[in-house]
């Protein structure tokens, strides 16, 4: 083709031709990845096969990072350890509390014949980079399927609830953060015991509680830690604070909105829980169930 | 009045297909780098602007095929809807392929111009799409990014002809 004449009679298909049977393809992919999700084994060749870019392509990050933490003064790094030590004394000395409170709550569960919360297992996966996409709240970490990790796990930081590993590759999982809009978490009011539901809004720092009657006792500052009734969060992980509650008496319900309380930005190692919750088997759809009858007796 | 005088074709060597391949390959690098805060909103959507490019300079080379395909992996590197990415690089070189005898006949400036509005129509593709799948609008800071690349055309103009320049012959020196 070096320098040849444009070919006169056979130039194949005219763009315009092209054009509709491209985007014709384009759009019977969007149907079938949206509407009927036949492209899955698909994405996952592709995430196979665009690996190795991938990794190059956080490969600059990683070194910059790498040489910031090789040109630490030996200050700092002494006052971060002291700040360090300073603090798992603190935790050391929680943790034999919690352990002792743990045993006693097993057993007073035992006692009344409660089932055995899980053992939360985690596992320490590096964040590789938020995804490119504007509408949605993603990112992609470096463990997948090889790992261990499923779609569906939770993933948490040190201060709490970070999101939801939504797709699984086999060496990548990409994460949903709990700001997406879309993405909802079972929580529970610590203060007293209220459950919610909590809703992303898609704009980063900013949750929402849908659905809270008015005179609903939630205050701003409150906080709020997963119920764990949905299988999918343990219960107990810290979630959000309270930051604004708005009580008009035109609407229905209260406008309450949330601070996330983990945060991507900080840090580049989350954890993604990978115990699943020991949830009781969803009961038997019963095509003739007897109605619960109240009983009056007593 | 600026000058839109129609500028003097250089004489080229032929394109290398291995330096478009690289090219693309870059391109799509540099999209996948791990860009975030202010720096994902004024990144403009490199893929787009060098399929864009190639359509125009070279349509016989590079056409839909390689725009719908490197459409589809950045459907996959992003996490978005399959197709998403592959319909509007399709229409962008659809409109590089049907534009490139009349936007290379200008200088670069008048090319900046053609530019910025093919990528603002790719924005505008992917979030209509968006907005069909129930996606709220992301604010103008979205189309930042095609400016961008708009700004970056004479760069890549310029850069990419350099492998194509014909090398100065010693013995006419």
């Amino acid at each position: 083709m070096e320098h040849s004449p444009p070919p006169f009679f056979k130039t194949g298909p005219t763009p315009l031709a092209r054009l509709l049977i491209f985007s014709a393809l384009s759009v019977a992919l969007l149907v079938a990845d949206s509407l009927l999700g036949y492209l899955a084994p698909l994405r996952y060749a592709a995430a196979v096969l665009i690996y190795p870019l991938q990794r190059i392509a956080a490969a600059p990050a990683e070194i910059a990072r790498r040489i910031g933490e090789f040109f630490v003064t030996s200050s700092s790094l002494r006052a971060e350890n002291a700040r360090l030590s300073a603090e798992n004394l603190a935790n050391s000395a929680q943790q034999g509390q919690l352990k002792a409170l743990q045993a006693e709550n097993a057993q007073l569960r035992e006692l009344i014949g409660a089932r055995a919360r899980m053992n939360v297992k985690v596992l320490a996966a590096d964040i590789l980079y938020a995804a490119r996409d504007p509408f949605s709240r993603k990112i992609v970490v470096d463990k997948g399927q090889q790992n261990g990790v499923q779609a569906g796990q939770a993933v948490v930081d040190d201060r709490g609830v970070v999101g939801q590993v939504t797709r699984v590759y086999p060496w990548l999982a990409e994460v949903t953060l709990i700001t997406d809009k879309g993405q909802f978490v079972p929580v529970q009011n610590l203060r007293n015991g209220l459950r919610a539901v909590l809703a992303g809004t898609g704009n980063d720092g900013s949750l929402e509680l849908r659905f809270i009657p008015l005179n609903a006792d939630f205050q701003s500052g409150d906080r709020l830690a997963t119920s764990g009734i949905d299988g999918v969060y343990p219960p107990g992980l810290p979630v959000a604070e309270v930051s604004n509650v708005e009580r008009n008496a035109a609407q229905l319900f209260a406008r309450i909105t949330c601070t996330p309380l983990a945060g991507v930005a900080r840090h580049n190692q989350l954890l993604v829980v990978v115990g699943q919750p020991d949830v009781p088997p969803r009961p038997a759809e019963d095509v003739k169930s007897p109605r619960p009858r109240k009983s009056r007796k007593g | 009045m600026a000058d839109l005088r129609i500028t003097p074709q250089e004489i080229l060597l032929p394109v290398k297909p291995a330096f478009i391949a690289i090219t693309l390959v870059a391109a799509l690098l540099m999209n996948l780098l791990p860009w975030s805060g202010y720096g994902l909103w004024i990144k403009p959507d490199f893929v787009a602007l060098v399929v864009l490019y190639w359509c125009i300079e070279q349509p016989r080379k590079i056409g839909f095929l390689a725009a719908w395909l490197l459409g589809l992996i950045m459907d996959v590197a992003d996490g978005t809807l399959f197709g998403q990415h592959a319909l509007a690089y399709t229409i962008l070189a659809y409109a590089g392929i049907v534009l490139n005898r009349r936007v290379r006949m200008f200088s670069i400036t008048p090319q900046v111009l053609h530019v910025i509005p093919l990528l603002l129509l790719n924005d505008l593709i992917v979030l209509a799409i968006r907005a069909l799948g129930g996606a709220g609008f992301p604010g103008l800071q979205y189309f930042i990014g095609s400016f961008v690349g708009g700004a970056l055309w004479p760069l890549i103009s310029a850069s990419f002809k350099l492998p194509q320049r014909p090398k100065p012959d010693p013995d006419h020196a």
